[in-house]
């Protein structure tokens, strides 16, 4: 009895899935309809965020960048093995939940997608990417920066965005760099994030022969940190950095400014938040945060005009990374003359062009090389980027955004050559114009 | 200890080991000043009934999110910022007062004659219900508590101490001295003291034990609600987690100063904020940071198990064998 009620429920999905294909073939441009005598395959994409739920905005910024790359393809009239390809994109929700979200992995393994863009979290992504990896599907995330997910030894499992442990070099080079500090106080809340970032901007001082104090050390409680901050005061560093979040980050800047401590403050995305600047009101003026990544502005020209046109509202936040996540995907299928997941996925390791975010190409993990970071400061009491570090090199928000302005140009004559599968030539130019 | 921490200084101090000694003094004395009125509240209720009231940290939490409701109605209404923290403050102890009350009614009042445990286990039940009632009504993020009275700072000693700080310590001692006065000086003071030591006798004399204990609960549950929102407005946060924290060390507080003497709480509590404050800020120079500021509590409870192995009773304590 079970059991039928099962296989009932799975023919369901199945009609339901042809019923969106349908419905998506009459919908969208017929142009590729018309000539019937190459026959043509359809290829089906899947892409994972949460719909609903507390951060179902971005989720759907994060389907809106996937879709759009999607079109571009299909638009594209692109040939594989020899047939018309029509590319259709599984949108499903994971409710930014573990359990939903190795769900709906199942469900598209089940639909045989040839491929996955997403999930939105960590916390989702790092379930999700085992339940693909048993089925050899590759997937590829836009968003989720715990570094786990590619240490798992995945073959299949990529991401477009950078990783948390890059984080902590970025933040410290940049306050070397511009603050130019002699002492520093590093204070960490004795989780494995906060301690992890620490110690990371603690490498990264030490290796610059910048003199960094004994740790003092919190935990993720704490609201008094007027004895740790006083004894701070009494050494006189220059910066101070703190691993750990904003609700004890918050009350940790604010006391700082009470106590007349003048140094620069800095930390991780933990207390790169609106909610940091709420907590510590006033005296966050000022202070240095980094984030993976790149703000949604920094993305090519021709990326946010063309979402802007196809969606009427600006991008959200990872969109940019969702946009090109499904590019690379297709990119390597295209290179590959084949949409099965052993072919195309040693083009997609090799894969290099410029999307979006910039140059692309992965690592032996999976992992994005040179994968920027995003430093941002609370002027006004609005977080504002004003930098990016991509490969150890500091590039001011401001210059970075006005060499972004000649992408336009170059970016389609990459993603033009990506798609005539020789993209190695003809990406590092744009490139080195980029540092 | 000063001499001690000179030597470590001693490489390339700006301000003065002074300034910083006697700002880590402010610290100490703030922090002890809300621990302080927070164990009055234990002690009081272990000094008439023998009840560690393990929910009474949570009293300080709900009064913390009471006030900050309360003011996020008033501010955008246009009431002035004093007046708005005042009707916060008085509605918030009116709630804790009737949360403690309805505690005591519902909770302790029908456990009185059951064995010692049953009540404290009861105790910890509120206490596991109020933080979740807190997580549902105020979410599990932290709240930005209004910082509407602004913060200053003034010069003091080569220190700096803030407006907030300077009203924390002078309501903190104002509602001691408050409430040495109720307790030695009044009829109710009488009566709960007597109470205290015998509850039958007191009951045989005409003492209605059961009002004392009642407003017992009442006083001490409304000396949380300020101390909530001293703390909200001192860090700037409230969560619905800030109670057990504190709880646990005011508690702890009580235990050094004696539990059930009321001046040995309010000593308890100022001795456990200066030795958690140049604990965090000493520790490091005096075990050549071996040991660092993540051991600013083990030190305080180091020298909690000290002072108990000494005198069991407390600094201030009787000795009640019988009870303790």
């Amino acid at each position: 009895m079970k059991r039928s009620v099962v296989l009932h429920h799975a023919n369901l999905c199945t009609l339901a899935a042809v019923g969106v294909l349908t419905l998506a073939g009459c919908g969208e441009d017929p142009k590729p309809a018309p000539p019937p005598p190459p026959p043509s395959i359809e290829i089906k994409i899947g892409h994972v965020a949460p719909l609903t739920g507390g951060i179902a905005h971005l989720g759907k910024d994060n389907e809106n960048g996937a879709r759009m790359a999607l079109e571009e393809a299909n638009a594209a009239n692109i040939k594989i093995d020899g047939k018309d390809a029509r590319f259709v994109m599984l949108a499903e929700d994971d409710q930014a939940d573990p359990k939903v979200g190795t769900t709906v992995a199942q469900k598209l393994i089940d639909a045989k997608v040839a491929g996955v863009v997403g999930h939105l979290n960590s916390g989702t992504t790092i379930p999700a990417s085992s339940v693909y990896n048993g089925a050899n599907i590759p997937m590829i995330s836009g968003s989720a920066t715990n570094p786990q997910l590619t240490e798992q030894g995945f073959k299949g499992v990529f991401r477009v965005m950078g990783r948390d442990d890059q984080q902590g070099p970025a933040i410290a080079s940049y306050l070397a760099a511009n603050s130019k500090p002699k002492l520093v106080a590093i204070i960490d809340d004795a989780t494995a994030y906060g301690e992890g970032l620490a110690n990371e901007v603690e490498k990264y001082f030490k290796g610059a022969n910048i003199r960094v104090l004994p740790r003092e050390k919190g935990d993720d409680k704490r609201s008094d940190w007027k004895a740790v901050l006083t004894k701070i005061k009494g050494r006189n560093p220059d910066a101070v950095f703190y691993g750990g979040m904003d609700a004890t980050g918050g009350p940790l800047l604010k006391q700082a400014r009470e106590l007349n401590i003048k140094a620069v403050f800095s930390f991780g995305d933990g207390g790169c938040s609106d909610k940091m600047i709420e907590l510590a009101g006033t005296a966050a003026e000022g202070m240095l945060c980094s984030q993976a990544g790149l703000p949604p502005a920094a993305a090519s020209k021709k990326f946010l005009d063309a979402y802007k046109a196809r969606f009427k509202v600006d991008p959200i936040l990872y969109s940019p990374f969702t946009y090109d996540a499904m590019q690379a995907l297709i990119a390597a299928m295209k290179g590959a003359n084949s949409a099965d997941p052993a072919k195309y996925l040693p083009v997609m390791q090799k894969l290099e062009f410029n999307g979006a975010t910039g140059h692309i190409a992965f690592d032996e993990k999976g992992d994005r090389k040179d994968a920027e970071m995003s430093i941002f400061q609370v002027k006004e009491g609005k977080l504002e980027p004003i930098a990016i570090i991509k490969n150890g090199q500091t590039v001011s928000f401001a210059d970075f955004m006005a060499q972004a302005n000649p992408a336009p140009a170059a970016a389609p004559a990459a993603a033009d050559a990506t798609q005539a599968a020789q993209p190695a030539k003809a990406a590092p130019a744009p490139d080195a114009a980029k540092k | 200890m000063l001499a001690c921490g000179q030597k470590a200084f001693a490489a390339g101090a700006i301000e003065t080991l002074m300034d910083i000694f006697i700002q880590q003094l402010v610290n100490g004395i703030t922090l002890g000043a809300v621990y302080a009125v927070v164990a009055l509240g234990y002690t009081m209720v272990y000094g008439i009934i023998q009840l560690i009231n393990f929910a009474h940290g949570e009293l300080v939490m709900i009064g913390a999110m009471v006030a900050f409701t309360l003011i996020g109605v008033l501010t955008p209404l246009g009431v002035p910022a004093l007046p708005a923290v005042l009707v916060a403050t008085l509605c918030a102890m009116t709630a804790c007062a009737l949360l403690g009350y309805a505690m005591e009614r519902l909770a302790y009042r029908p456990l009185r004659r059951a064995p010692r445990l049953a009540p404290l286990i009861s105790a910890i039940g509120v206490s596991i219900i109020l933080q979740h009632l807190a997580l549902l009504v105020w979410s599990r993020n932290p709240l930005a508590f209004p910082q509407i009275v602004k913060t200053e700072s003034f010069a003091l000693a080569g220190a700096t101490i803030t407006n907030i700080q300077i009203g924390i310590i002078v309501i903190s001692v104002a509602m001691m001295l408050g409430l040495a006065w109720l307790v030695y000086r009044t009829r109710l003071g009488i009566a709960m003291r007597a109470t205290s030591q015998n509850a039958q006798m007191a009951a045989l004399l005409g003492v209605d034990a059961n009002q004392v204990i009642a407003l017992t609960f009442i006083i001490g549950a409304a000396l949380a609600a300020v101390a909530g929102v001293m703390v909200g407005s001192y860090y700037g946060i409230a969560h619905y987690t800030m109670g057990s924290a504190l709880g646990l060390k005011a508690f702890c507080a009580a235990v050094l100063g004696g539990i059930g003497n009321i001046p040995g709480a309010m000593l308890g509590g100022v001795l456990l904020g200066l030795v958690e404050a140049l604990g965090a800020g000493y520790i490091g120079d005096f075990t050549d940071n071996v040991f660092g500021s993540n051991y600013q509590d083990v030190f305080a409870f180091m020298v909690l198990i000290l002072v108990l192995v000494f005198r069991p009773s407390g600094l201030l304590g009787e000795r009640v064998g019988d009870r303790a």
